[in-house]
């Protein structure tokens, strides 16, 4: 293992999630600065549920995140910005904004049995000249062949590289590696991973990956993600130098970063507490867990009774309707079996 | 009584259900030939089998046939803008399942009567059917600053038209919501769910209000009733419990939100129960050709008493 990987931030991206979307055109320029000042890469920025997220389902965004994005095209000298894409919630007409805007990449993300749908948007991205990275979420829900199946499908439309992520937290090392092993077998383009840290191994599985030979790793400053968050970036990087992988990226940059920006507006939800570890077990997307807080005190049932519902009706990304549904319906049984 | 002929253009998943519904559900229409392209279909193959007239050349035979008045088109949109131009030269009404949206919009219990005079109407999308009607059922008691729905199927119950243009979906079905359902913006939101067994089609309302000036009861009244007359012709169509109200915080502030949670279950004609979407679509186009079916008979008698 020493080929180094491309670190992609996703802090004012996924970050979001943590915070409900209230990141500020300040906040944006400031991260945005330091990032790219260390030698990161590539950096993800857009409402957590990519492009056009702000909606009722998701959460408003604060700040319209075409000035966000604007702001960070401006901010960075040298690293890429890149934003998520969610088909459905986003259409061509938001991609070709945030691409006159200047984001250089663009990462579509869909459910990993769904990739047909990102069809048109990876060759609309090819066309107007940009990356394209195929995001395969919830990828614990799927064996490794579907998922191998489902990323050559992105690579004939265009993909220039295919991510197994781990929405759910819900992925061990083992099963990191036969995924990310089962679309190195089939793919010419670059394998990455995107890990969240609900069972404590958001760094571990990102070594497991790099292992089965993923070429691309995602982080987030001190972790600031959805749910239990993401692997730190700045460790991510404290660990490629001791393992000899030298990114160039500077590491007191980041540390500083993470201290001084972040933790002052780092949530206290982003931990291993009992609700994201139950999310992570049951294998629940990871940025329902502020929906399904409020849902538990809206109908006053227990977060954790809610997760392990949503597990069993395998609700993916975007479904945080159900968590209604499922709440009010827990509601309804403990009212029968009080009465 | 005399019937209606009509002709079924388009021989796949939704075509085939549509001629079920059609012999199963007695109206005033008679479907006299199923045309498709491809003459090894399934659907060709079963309407043959029931004694139907069918044609493996397209539109063509439609065209040649004067007592055919009404035409149900479920191709695709591309191939309906080509349909609509050649069936305008006729005097046959057409009912466009597909996208294009080449007529207006056309929602049972909401406009019903409003295109009577039309030759060409368009069924929106299968969210845009379960849930213009709900839209509705709240701003014609209170009005609504933003709708936004959420429309979940079953992965296997969405064909590739679909999933090679979602734009267009996303786009067809907001326009709905706001030029049918009344909101005064909206956006729709697609999910396909692949668990196993195939979850039944389930779609969320909110419906943004501009302030606490309403009335609930009203509201959740009107929203039953709604219901009611969407089961006349859709009977797995029903709420997932009552309407309830969320404060949540928005670009105009902190605002009620009405929420809305419905499935709708096929009747398995053709199709399997799951795909609810797929049924609505076919049953409300039944719908609307039922009633033009019936104002040509009235029409008629009228001519000739």
């Amino acid at each position: 293992m020493k080929k180094i990987p491309r670190l992609t931030d996703t802090t004012l991206r996924d970050g979001s999630h943590a915070i409900s979307y209230r990141f500020t055109p300040e906040q944006v320029r400031e991260i945005v600065a330091k990032l790219d000042e260390a030698g990161i890469p590539v950096i993800e920025v857009s409402h957590g549920a990519g492009l056009n997220g702000s909606t009722i389902q998701q959460g408003f965004s604060l700040y319209p995140e075409f000035d966000l994005i604007e702001t960070a095209v401006k901010t960075a000298k040298k690293a890429k910005i890149a934003s998520l894409f969610v088909p459905g919630i986003g259409t061509s007409e938001e991609l070709k904004q945030a691409v006159e805007i200047g984001i250089k990449v663009i990462r579509i993300a869909v459910h990993c049995t769904e990739a047909d749908v990102s069809e048109q948007y990876f060759r609309l991205a090819k066309e107007l000249g940009i990356e394209a990275v195929g995001f395969l979420m919830m990828a614990h829900s799927q064996p490794p062949e579907v998922l191998a199946e489902q990323a050559r499908l992105m690579e004939s439309y265009g993909a220039d590289c295919v991510y197994v992520v781990d929405s759910a937290g819900a992925l061990i090392p083992s099963t990191v590696k036969e995924r990310i092993a089962a679309l190195k077998n089939v793919l010419q383009i670059e394998v990455g991973f995107h890990a969240h840290n609900n069972l404590g191994l958001a760094i571990g599985n990102t070594l497991a990956a790099m292992e089965a030979g993923a070429e691309q790793i995602d982080g987030t400053l001190r972790g600031l993600g959805a749910g239990a968050g993401n692997a730190p970036t700045e460790v991510l990087v404290a660990v490629l130098n001791k393992m000899d992988l030298y990114t160039g990226i500077e590491l007191d940059i980041l540390m500083d970063a993470s201290e001084e920006i972040v933790a002052p507006i780092m949530p206290d939800t982003v931990k291993i507490d009992r609700d994201n570890l139950s999310s992570g077990y049951a294998g629940v997307y990871n940025s329902f867990l502020l929906h399904v807080r409020h849902a538990a005190e809206k109908f006053g049932v227990k977060p954790v009774d809610i997760m392990a519902e949503l597990g069993r009706r395998h609700a993916i990304a975007g479904q945080e309707d159900w968590i209604f549904d499922v709440a009010r319906e827990l509601a309804e049984k403990n009212k029968i079996a009080k009465s | 009584m005399s019937k209606v002929k009509v002709a079924i253009l388009g021989s796949g998943n939704i075509g085939t259900d549509l001629m079920y519904k059609m012999i199963k559900y007695k109206g005033h229409m008679e479907v006299s030939l199923v045309a498709g392209i491809d003459p090894a279909s399934e659907g060709l193959r079963r309407a043959k089998e029931l004694g139907i007239a069918t044609s493996c050349h397209g539109i063509r035979e439609i065209l040649k046939e004067p007592d055919i008045k009404i035409v149900f088109d479920a191709t695709s949109a591309r191939a309906h803008l080509e349909h609509a131009k050649l069936l305008r030269r006729t005097d046959k009404l057409v009912i466009d399942l597909t996208p294009a949206a080449v007529g207006p919009y056309l929602v049972p219990p909401v406009n019903q009567k409003e295109h009577l005079h039309e030759k060409n109407v368009n069924m929106v999308s299968c969210t845009g059917q379960a849930t213009t009607p709900l839209v509705y059922a709240v701003t014609r008691i209170v009005p609504v600053k933003y709708a936004e729905v959420i429309g979940t199927a079953a992965s296997k119950a969405i064909g590739p038209g679909t999933r090679q243009n979602v734009d267009e979906f996303t786009r067809t079905t907001a326009s709905a919501l706001v030029k049918i359902g009344g909101a005064e913006t909206a956006r729709a939101i697609p999910v396909f769910n692949p668990a196993e067994p195939p979850i039944t089609m389930t779609n969320t309302v909110y419906a943004v209000l501009h302030n606490d000036d309403f009335d609930m009861d009203a509201i959740t009244q009107s929203v039953y009733q709604m219901v009611e007359e969407v089961q006349n012709y859709v009977p797995g169509f029903r709420l997932k419990g009552e309407p309830i109200v969320d404060y949540r915080e928005t670009p105009w502030g902190r605002l009620p939100v009405i929420v809305i949670m419905n499935e709708v279950e096929g009747a398995g004609d053709f199709l399997p129960v799951y795909a609810g979407n797929l049924d609505i679509m076919t049953a409300s186009a039944r719908k609307v050709g039922e009633m033009y079916a019936e104002a040509l008979l009235e029409n008629k008698e009228e001519v000739q008493p």
